[in-house]
């Protein structure tokens, strides 16, 4: 609060003038007390806590470019003709969307720039965002107290990929109404309801004249006011919480290691928002992003191939477009499985991400709060699922790109199609089991290393010519930091007859979280860890390698 | 399970895993690359015949037929037209060479002297469209707007927005654009070559395909601006999120590497 | 979610526990060692090495200005419309290159600089912070649910059924309002997802000249579209209307139409199918004219246009409608009636 106390005048045995300030302030907000608790809150430094700034200061950026935009942008759907100085399109017919999009890239000084950062921030904000939960997921931080805090995040990537979607549809080009289309079909593939909010989403059929305003208010006041609320909460959350930290010499669950918000975090967290922003201006100086004046304006009967959405609406792409044609027609009604299904696993496939914190806890059954990360490898099946489901996301991806996929390496685009409708049943279970034997293998090596130390890659010859090569015993704070991680038993289902040899029932939810612990933590899933007396027993005898 | 699990540390075992990790891939590769379709492996000599019939029995006659009525290997050449003589075999893709779902363009063999001659050769068999002159596809009196409007509605929907090429049904694909000569062009709207329909003079004036041209040579050719920067090869949002994920995100990543990390220390001395 | 029955033993030792780091011994060799001792980086030590750092930081800062003025410089002397070559990337505008780049590196070396001041000058020694655990305290608790009581008793909520149960009615009402509001977003579907702007007697007319067609005008193996006589780009309602109206007419040799109905609404092997998808109405029409296929480039669906458009791969549920067409007196190709079926995705009400 208080800069520039240096330079501020100072009159006789006053304060300086910042000093003041502050006081007058803390008057009447009281932001001392708020300072006390935060100031110099501590921060743990790692590459990885740093993801979430990424999206954060993309979010930021993206809001101060799109208010920019907005100055210029006309959010209408009549037709103009075209007279400006892009000449390929000089007397076409388009929407007034399409004609301020032009102008924004052509005649508007700088406005192509603020568009492209605009556009690239957005693709690296949501890129941002599905690193930061994944790296969230494999380290365990969604767990207690920080469940809510994981469902804010969420929210933001899925309100994220809608704010984008209808973002990237206001310039009413060809390829966004294209998407805008394929929206709108899959809106009437709903039963019982699809044509009524068809109607009432575009004021009458399609593409009428009212989509364009009505995604522009969504665009710009409804959805980032939501996700503004949230990111605001999320923040909160994590101040509050304090953040996790690895496994290390002197970090407990009790306390956490780092540098002070002041100076030091500041400086780098501040001076990271101008290192992304400079990147983000830098990537939209020298590469192009939606070119919409080679694309062309919207028209209903006009469609070029490769129509894709923007990345993180591809893997919902995937799903459409691996699913067979499946249409049921029964008492009058049709019932579009073809589309339907699609958008029905979708939501289930994001859902069940979103609520793996619960079951996680659920088959544990542990409340107590973590603030220590896990390293991916002592939790396989956590580290297996999460694997299992980023491989079926990828395939999506791949499904929703099957024609550039086809077409750049020369394959059939039914073969890639058929791919991915296999793949994304057969290719989860397989990584799933590979991550797991993989995860172990290396729990294995660390207890190895742990007991024999490490490999030091000297030879030394005994007296009696044999060869070893020499280990060199780990540190404390190695060994230490090999063996802190938690290791749970599996939950078993207890006795079944009580102590009066009454049979108890043991319930269906019960057998299904005495199997889940059993996958889990049972033998199968879990290296058990060093023991002093292993450690002992094998470093007393000294001498052996 | 066990078996497997004792021989894992076995010098060799790599080495099999490499193997079948390639078999796999290549085997893959095979089953989804496209199946063959087109035949005919005829490789032409340097021919010093200087008749169209003559290089005809020896270039093409093999699988069109000793009078251009087609075989089972060939479609039949009666009424095609010179248009489609000079734009098959002036694009390489005539004669056909290897098989595949489509029959790529390649190396030009035949001189333009020769395709000429072979053009008249076969414009004989039977009436069809003639090679265009160059005031049919210059690019005088085109209005580039239009053409983009008509590429839009004809075009787009194989080629891409600008001409970049697209996939077809099992492996045939609609070929990029870029660099092909005007009258190849021209050529290949009149005759519809391979699974591209026509678009005759009757449904799609002269002056529509000027116009397509010219619009053609704005958005797709060597001098073409592309304001924004790197174009990323013209193919819309996958390389776009490509691009954003390993350059975009990538840097950023880079960079809270460098800023996380810890700083050098002195040496103890 | 209770998890009260699973057993405490079940659960691993606290991590960490409250314990105090404790030097190593014989009982736990793995046990915290507590906080590694800091150790000095150069800067800390030789004030050489730390001025070095200060006059990098200031002039990173210093180039961030430099480019700032670049950044204005740009934008006041290059030419909106000018073009550059820059290898490898192409031809580009040159304001969009030099404004990116300056404004990249004016930004970009604040960051660095911050950065940098912050790794080499400022303290680098880590500080442990204690943790308490989020949930309250047991008299905390306590005190929070008793005052709660206090006050839902002191609010006769609990009592006064009446009151509460017409409050909650009130409020479950009143968001109905807001619902009701929206009703004027839009129509009803009524029918118009069945009727396109085809009727008996329309003719087709060529999307590309704007003219009516005749049978002689489309080869075998061509392709074209046609919209009906009448509408036009400029029209109001020109985009609603092609939007179900779209043609794409081939022609095959009759012998080749296996489909019956398909020959019959035919005109000389003339055919004309919507253009518009009916998996989710991407206009569709890469059509391959030896083998007849079209392909939808959206979602690839992909119809037999010599077999009734019967779908042979891809998502879309069923096939393309066809349009009955036939010649007038003029000999032009008109269209001998609506579409039979709703063009287009298919939806709940289609049947």
């Amino acid at each position: 609060m208080s800069t520039a106390a240096n330079d501020a005048p100072r009159s006789r045995g006053k304060a300086p003038a910042g000093e003041r300030v502050a006081d007058w302030a803390d008057g009447r907000l009281g932001i001392y007390s708020l300072a006390k608790a935060n100031m110099r809150k501590i921060f743990p430094d790692h590459w990885s806590f740093m993801l979430g700034e990424v999206c954060l200061y993309s979010f930021i950026i993206i809001i101060l470019t799109g208010v920019y935009l907005t100055l210029f942008f006309h959010p209408s759907m009549n037709e103009v003709t075209y007279h400006g100085s892009y000449v390929p399109m000089q007397g076409q017919l388009m929407s007034e969307a399409y004609k301020s999009t032009l102008d924004i890239s052509f005649d508007v000084r700088g406005g192509l720039l603020i568009r492209q950062i605009h556009h690239w921030a957005a693709i690296i904000f949501l890129a941002g965002m599905f690193v930061h939960m994944m790296r969230v997921f494999f380290t365990g931080a969604f767990r207690k107290p920080r469940e809510i805090n994981w469902l804010f995040g969420f929210l933001l990537f899925v309100l994220g990929m809608f704010t984008g979607f209808t973002g990237y549809s206001l310039p009413d080009d060809l390829l966004s109404g294209t998407g805008v289309r394929f929206t709108q079909g899959a809106i009437l593939s709903m039963p019982i309801v699809g044509t009524y909010i068809s109607m009432f989403l575009f004021g009458g059929e399609f593409p009428g004249t009212d989509f364009v305003a009505r995604f522009y208010s969504i665009h710009i006041l409804l959805l980032p006011g939501i996700m503004l609320g949230l990111v605001v909460g999320h923040l909160i959350l994590v101040f509050y919480h304090k953040h996790t930290q690895f496994a290390g010499p002197g970090k407990t669950n009790k306390n956490v290691v780092g540098m002070p918000l002041l100076p030091v975090y500041m400086a780098k967290a501040g001076g990271f928002f101008f290192l992304v922003f400079g990147v983000i201006a830098i990537v939209a100086g020298i590469a192009s992003v939606n070119p919409i004046w080679a694309i062309g304006p919207y028209r209903p009967d006009q469609v070029s191939t490769g129509a894709q959405p923007d990345w993180y609406m591809g893997f919902a792409e995937g799903l459409v477009r691996a699913m067979p044609g499946w249409e049921i027609n029964f008492w009058g009604h049709t019932l579009v499985l073809g589309v339907f299904v699609p958008l029905v696993i979708f939501g289930i496939f994001l859902a069940v991400l979103a609520l793996y914190p619960f079951i996680e806890s659920w088959v544990t059954g542990d409340k107590r709060e973590h603030h220590i990360l896990d390293r991916p490898r002592n939790a396989p099946t956590r580290t297996a699922f999460g694997v299992a489901w980023v491989t079926a996301y990828m395939i999506m991806l791949i499904g929703g790109g099957n024609d550039i996929v086809a077409t750049h390496f020369h394959l059939s685009i039914n073969a890639v199609t058929w791919f991915v409708r296999i793949g994304f049943f057969v290719g989860p279970v397989i990584a799933f089991v590979v991550t797991k034997r993989i995860c172990l293998g290396l729990q294995r090596r660390d207890k190895d290393k742990v007991l024999h130390g490490r490999e030091s890659g000297i030879i030394k010859r005994l007296p009696h010519g044999e060869f070893i090569e020499v280990h060199e015993p780990l540190s404390q704070e190695q060994l230490h930091t090999l063996t802190a991680h938690e290791q749970y038993k599996p939950a078993e289902i207890g006795p079944t007859v009580d102590e009066n040899g009454v049979e108890r029932k043991v319930k269906g939810t019960e057998k299904l979280r005495a199997k889940l612990s059993e996958a889990y933590y049972g033998e199968e899933s879990q290296i058990p860890k060093p023991t002093v007396e292993e450690y002992k027993e094998i470093t007393s005898g000294h001498g052996h390698h | 399970m066990k078996k497997l699990s004792a021989r894992r540390r076995h010098p060799l075992a790599a080495l099999v895993v490499l193997l079948l990790a390639l078999a796999c891939t290549g085997g893959l590769y095979a089953a989804f690359a496209p199946a063959s379709k087109a035949q005919a492996d005829e490789t032409a000599q340097s021919l010093a015949i200087d008749e169209g019939k003559k290089l005809y029995a020896v270039g093409c006659a093999s699988c069109h037929g000793t009078g251009g009525q087609g075989t089972t290997d060939g479609p039949s050449l009666v009424g095609v037209g010179a248009a489609a003589v000079d734009f098959q075999v002036g694009t390489g893709r005539m004669p056909a060479q290897q098989p595949g779902a489509q029959v790529p363009k390649k190396k030009v063999i035949y001189s333009q002297a020769e395709i000429d001659q072979l053009a008249a050769y076969i414009a004989s068999l039977g009436a069809g469209p003639a090679i265009p002159s160059e005031e049919k596809y210059g690019p005088e009196g085109a209005d580039i707007a239009k053409g983009g409007e008509l590429f839009r509605t004809n075009c787009a929907q194989c080629h891409n927005f600008t001409g970049k090429g697209g996939a077809l049904t099992h492996g045939k694909y609609a070929p990029s654009l870029e660099g092909v000569d005007p009258k190849h062009i021209y050529e290949a709207m009149q005759t519809g070559p391979q699974n591209m329909p026509s678009f005759p003079d009757t449904t799609l004036s002269e002056q529509n395909k000027k116009d397509i041209i010219a619009y053609l040579d704005a958005v797709n050719s060597d001098d073409t601006v592309d304001p924004g920067g790197l174009s990323l090869g013209g193919l819309g949002p996958v390389s776009e999120g490509l691009f954003g994920w390993i350059f975009g995100l990538g840097a950023c990543i880079a960079v809270a590497v460098w800023v996380a990390a810890r700083t050098a220390k002195a040496k103890k001395s | 979610m209770s998890s009260q029955d699973i057993p405490e033993e079940n659960l691993p030792a606290e991590q960490g526990g409250t314990h105090v780091p404790k030097p190593a011994d014989d009982k736990n060799p793995f046990a915290d060692p507590g906080l590694p001792p800091h150790e000095h980086r150069i800067q800390d030590i030789d004030e050489r090495a730390a001025k070095r750092s200060e006059r990098t930081v200031a002039l990173l800062f210093t180039v961030s200005m430099l480019a700032t003025i670049g950044f204005i410089a740009s934008f006041v002397a290059i030419p909106q419309d000018k073009s550059i070559y820059v290898f490898p990337i192409g031809h580009i505008s040159a304001m969009n290159f030099a404004l990116g780049l300056t404004l990249g590196v004016a930004l970009f070396t604040i960051g660095a600089g911050a950065v940098h001041w912050a790794r080499t000058l400022m303290s680098d020694e880590e500080v442990a912070d204690e943790r308490h655990p989020i949930e309250a305290d047991p008299e905390t608790r306590a005190k929070v649910h008793a005052d709660f009581k206090q006050g839902a008793k002191e609010s006769v909520i609990g009592r006064r059924k009446l009151i509460r149960n017409t409050m909650l009615g009130a409020l479950t009402l009143v968001p109905l309002s807001g619902v009701v509001l929206l009703r004027d977003l839009g129509p009803l579907p009524g029918t118009k997802l069945r009727h396109t702007l085809w009727s008996k007697g329309k003719l087709l007319v060529n999307m590309n000249t704007n003219e009516p067609m005749r049978p002689s005008d489309i080869g075998v193996g061509s392709l074209t579209f046609a919209k009906p006589e009448g509408l036009e780009e400029h029209d109001h309602d020109f985009q609603n209307e092609i939007a179900k109206a779209a043609l794409m007419i081939i022609r095959l040799e009759p012998d080749s139409i296996k489909d019956k109905r398909e020959l019959e609404w035919s005109h000389e092997g003339i055919v004309a199918y919507s253009k518009i998808c009916t998996h989710v109405g991407c206009p569709i029409s890469l059509y391959e004219q030896q083998t007849h296929h079209a392909l939808c480039p959206c979602h690839q669906s992909t119809f037999d246009l010599s077999d009734g458009a019967r779908v042979i791969f891809g998502p879309a549920g069923h096939p393309l409608p066809q349009l009955r067409i036939g010649v007038n007196d003029e000999g032009y190709l008109e269209a001998l009636s609506d579409f039979e079926e709703p063009v287009g995705p298919a939806f709940w009400e289609r049947g």
